[in-house]
């Protein structure tokens, strides 16, 4: 199961570095929803992917039992993927505005536009 | 008693949410910013004293203990940045009540001032990377609002490139932090660095650490991924780039001093020879830059990049000394960086403009401002008695004494480019007659900004500032007695493992 989910970050982060290097603003934005994706799959195999026990702590315990899975991953992968929701929003509403503003999606094209301004 | 680490976070906190539910009346809105910016400074000076006098505090949030929970400590280090994080958020607080136009006073420029200074010191205080990860994200996101507030079509530009390019170092910090839970099971930084030495995989360590160079080096605007941060700081109102300029890369250092003092010092000879090598070209390239521009807050922005070098001088060396000076270094660099941007914005008021070449004249009318402009340049530039040169003179002890030669011999030289683009500055701005109409100037002024009651908010915050550098300048030792402890306390992080888990857990071991 690590295996395969190991070679699927690689894959992901292939591909999200692939559209990051494109010069549309819009393809670069959905690189980094993949890199996001490979890197939260990442947190999760590096937790360890095995089926154990929910996570709860008995009456009279104060620790796990043995064979219960590991919550900590998850929670990461949550708090993660409910922050870079918000950052990936606000990057598109970003990148409309800065195409309703100059005409083009293009990084190159905008970049040359700052330097006439300048 | 620690309990008190929860305020610099509350109260940041508190203000935003009480500007947000007071979102039509600006004036309450106002008087607030001002009282939660100042409760703030008295705050940090509170826990500044507390870590002085009883050492490092730390502060378990819903009393989970350390290594599971979430911790907030608060060592010298986090003390002086947080002390620092008060007075220039009060300063640009002042200045911002003069300056912010009342299309971004309506469209919450107060509440997302506060969200930035939240995130900025919470990430001071997070004991654990994903802790930090998540005040970096809170900051990251209150400054990219701040970034493109006001729509304009300059703003939108610079904003892109910030934006894409944080976005991806804060992907790079995760994925370091998510290989770091898979190889030790752990994300606090004291229990991390009990743990990693014990971890026999040196190779996967280092590359970990390099991961950590990228996503926090973006941030601290290094070599080469620094280009963010020239686009995007000039194009802001001055109050928000002079708090991102004070600021925000400051913090990226902190991380990196943070990270390579406590955890990756398994192979220094590796991974602090590569932070030498940058922090060589980041002071390179940076000063450069700024010696090619003619816009005063792009001057300015090379100029951030080329004195992170300095920082990263001081933590590459890696002595005691040199780590005092890196932390001189911040705390100088981060009062007269903010200083200098607010200046500007008082030249903008008089005249207009930020390009070098139509400004001019300013000695002649306005003789105070330009000694006002001239005690951060100076300072920056590193002219004794001003805070500058006992910051540089620091490091550069540090670096005879280590017999990094070379690294001495650029730091002078960059020392000295960066007093060539300060008179610059001078030659242009404040020096050379004005060549525009001076009466067409004033008319767009009068239009554009109300009384001279907002210039006493914009002045103020300067005087403040400048006399802080002269402080520091003249009576340095407090400051570096201060900066001798943290970089004693940095060296030793048995310290801080032992007040965070206990001694008793690092013996269970």
């Amino acid at each position: 199961m690590e295996t395969t989910l190991a070679i699927l970050v690689g894959i992901l982060t292939a591909a999200g570095i692939y559209l990051l290097l494109r010069r549309s603003m819009l393809r670069m934005l959905f690189g980094l929803i993949l890199i996001s994706n490979a890197v939260n799959i990442l947190i999760l195999t590096a937790g360890g992917v095995r089926r154990g026990a929910p996570p709860l702590v008995e009456a009279g315990n104060v620790a796990l039992g043995a064979g219960a899975a590991n919550p900590l991953p998850q929670a990461l992968i949550l708090t993660a993927i409910v922050i870079g929701f918000g950052l990936i929003a606000f990057a598109l509403v970003l990148v409309y505005r800065t195409y309703t503003a100059l005409g083009t999606m293009d990084a190159d094209i905008a970049a040359e536009k700052r330097g006439e301004a300048a | 008693m620690a309990d008190v680490l929860i305020l610099p976070i509350l109260v940041p906190l508190a203000t935003m949410v009480a500007t947000l539910l007071l979102w039509r009346a600006v004036w309450v809105q106002r008087v607030l910013h001002i009282l939660g910016a100042s409760a703030l400074l008295v705050v940090s000076i509170l826990i500044a004293s507390m870590v002085w006098e009883g050492g490092i505090l730390h502060f378990n949030v819903g009393s989970w203990r350390s290594p599971f929970g979430i911790t907030l400590v608060a060592d010298l280090f986090s003390a002086v940045m947080l002390f620092i994080v008060g007075l220039t958020g009060l300063a640009v607080a002042i200045y911002s009540i003069g300056s912010i136009d009342d299309e971004r006073e309506k469209y919450g420029f107060y509440p997302l001032y506060h969200a930035l200074i939240m995130g900025v010191s919470g990430a001071f205080l997070a004991g654990d990377l994903f802790n930090l990860y998540v005040w970096f994200e809170i900051m990251l996101i209150s400054s990219f609002v701040l970034l493109v507030q006001g729509n304009e079509k300059e703003q939108l530009r610079g904003a892109s490139t910030y934006v894409i390019i944080n976005l991806l170092s804060s992907l790079c910090f995760l994925a370091a932090i998510g290989l770091l839970y898979g190889l030790t099971g752990s994300l606090n930084l004291a229990d991390l660095a009990v743990r990693l030495p014990g971890v026999d995989a040196p190779g996967v360590v280092t590359t970990i650490a390099m991961l950590f160079v990228i996503a926090f080096g973006i941030k601290a605007a290094i070599f080469p991924l620094y280009f963010w941060l020239p686009a995007s700081y000039h194009t802001p109102p001055v109050a928000v780039s002079a708090i991102f300029a004070g600021l925000l890369t400051k913090v990226g250092v902190y991380a990196l001093i943070r990270v390579f003092t406590l955890l990756f010092t398994q192979d220094t000879g590796y991974t602090h020879g590569l932070l030498l090598g940058i922090a060589l070209l980041t002071m390179v390239t940076g000063v450069l830059g700024a010696a090619a521009q003619y816009e005063f807050r792009k001057v300015l922005s090379f100029h951030i990049v080329s004195q992170i070098g300095y920082m990263v001088l001081g933590l590459a060396l890696f002595t005691p000394l040199a780590l005092l000076g890196a932390v001189f270094y911040i705390v100088h660099h981060i009062v007269v960086k903010t200083n200098l941007f607010l200046v500007s914005g008082i030249a903008h008021r008089y005249l207009d403009t930020f390009e070098l070449t139509s400004l001019g004249g300013l000695y002649r009318s306005k003789a105070w401002l330009a000694i006002l402009f001239s005690i951060p340049a100076l300072s920056l530039a590193g002219l004794p008695p001003l805070s500058g040169f006992w910051a540089k003179l620091v490091i550069i002890r540090a670096g005879l004494e280590a017999e990094a030669y070379i690294a001495v011999a650029i730091a002078l030289a960059v020392g000295l480019l960066t007093l060539y683009s300060m008179t610059k500055i001078w030659n242009e701005a404040f020096w050379k007659p004005l060549t525009r109409d001076v009466a067409e100037i004033s008319e767009v002024n009068v239009s554009s900004i109300a009384s001279t009651r907002s210039l006493i908010w914009m002045v103020a915050p300067v005087v403040l500032l400048a006399g802080v550098t002269l402080a520091i300048g003249l009576y340095a030792e407090p400051l570096a007695v201060a900066a001798d402890r943290v970089a004693g306390e940095l060296l030793l992080p048995e310290a801080y493992v032992d007040a965070v888990l206990g001694p008793a857990s690092v013996a269970e071991r």
